[in-house]
């Protein structure tokens, strides 16, 4: 079992270091206006990836399946001025019952 | 954490921002998704026999579920150690350019600052974006506060109950997190104009790299999408 020991600790000292990297380098600095610039876009392009790899992606290979009519429903939910709670929940159920009937 | 109590300072515009128990409300329902995972990433550890002190550990010390699912489907596959940090690494890369976003709004010197940045996780640092390129330090850290209760919880339940646990994806429970991401972004999307575009090369680059590159390069490379704020400097 130390395979898994070394993974565990080597895991989770890479993840620190590499969350701490940014804060450590950048300090208190303020960033130049065009890092800024880019940066206000970087939340919508990460979201869209996560968005993206976790209703697509399946080991390795794109999907298209109830995952993708659960995420759309919030979406829409959300495009409606649904609270967000409410579009989860509609996502899950929706998910849930294709997978039941079909 | 330091214990003070930081008043005003509020950078917020909108959520309210600028103390830590409304972020720690706001990451609640984040909180559930992750109790869920959570749980699943336990049972899904215990099945491949790691016991159940180890599981525990890793969560403590690691708080990472997607680098964790990670490590469990490189050595679950026969991987050994150093396939699994690298594919951890890969996923979680995508923490650099966030934490280099977040860095100019934390607090104190070089070790706090590396504490601080800990509390960087999708969920927390998507809802403390104030856009423009700002974020909300104490709604942060409050978000991830109750997202690290019930990440470390869920583990917990799921190693020593691993056969009480019904079938996460037969609920649809899989979907929560893409859910609550589009949720995010759907808000982050009615700024408009080029959020819009960052967003769309996103999506392409995404799309096209799922099935080419190790998981977790993708999302990195989407990143790519918001070089666009390079072009023009006005609006």
């Amino acid at each position: 079992m130390t395979t898994l020991w070394v993974a565990i600790l080597g895991v989770a000292l890479a993840s620190a270091a590499i969350k701490a990297l940014g804060p450590v380098v950048v300090g208190g600095r303020e960033l130049p206006s065009r890092a800024s610039a880019v940066i206000a876009l970087l939340a919508p392009a990460l979201l869209t990836a996560l968005v993206v790899t976790e209703t697509f992606g399946e080991d390795g290979h794109l999907l298209l399946d109830e995952r993708a009519a659960g995420v759309g429903v919030a979406a829409l939910a959300i495009a409606l001025r649904a609270p967000v709670l409410l579009a989860v929940a509609l996502a899950a159920l929706t998910t849930a019952l294709l997978r039941a009937f079909f | 954490m330091g214990g003070e109590l930081t008043k005003g300072m509020s950078i917020g515009k909108e959520r309210g921002g600028g103390d830590y128990l409304a972020g720690a409300r706001a990451g609640l329902p984040f909180a559930l998704a992750t109790l869920v995972l959570g749980i699943s990433f336990g049972v899904l550890a215990r099945s491949l026999g790691w016991g159940i002190v180890a599981p525990i550990v890793f969560s403590v010390i690691a708080f990472s579920g997607s680098a964790q699912f990670a490590v469990v489907a490189v050595l679950g596959a026969g991987g050994g150690a150093l396939a699994a940090i690298v594919a951890a690494v890969l996923l979680n890369s995508r923490f650099l350019p966030m934490g280099v976003a977040v860095a100019p709004f934390l607090k104190g010197g070089p070790l706090r600052r590396a504490l601080e940045g800990q509390a960087v996780v999708d969920a927390s640092w998507a809802l403390a974006s104030r856009g423009g390129g700002r974020f909300d330090r104490e709604y942060m850290i409050g978000a991830t506060l109750p997202q690290v209760v019930a990440w470390i919880g869920g583990t917990v339940v799921g190693v020593l109950s691993s056969d009480v646990v019904g079938d996460v994806e037969r609920l649809g429970l899989d979907v929560i997190f893409p859910a609550f991401f589009m949720a995010l972004l759907v808000d982050e999307l009615r700024a408009g104009g080029r959020t819009i575009a960052a967003a769309l090369i996103a999506a392409v680059l995404s799309l096209a790299l799922v099935p080419w590159v190790p998981p977790g390069v993708p999302v990195i490379a989407a990143c790519a999408g918001a070089l666009l704020g390079l072009k023009g400097s006005s609006s």
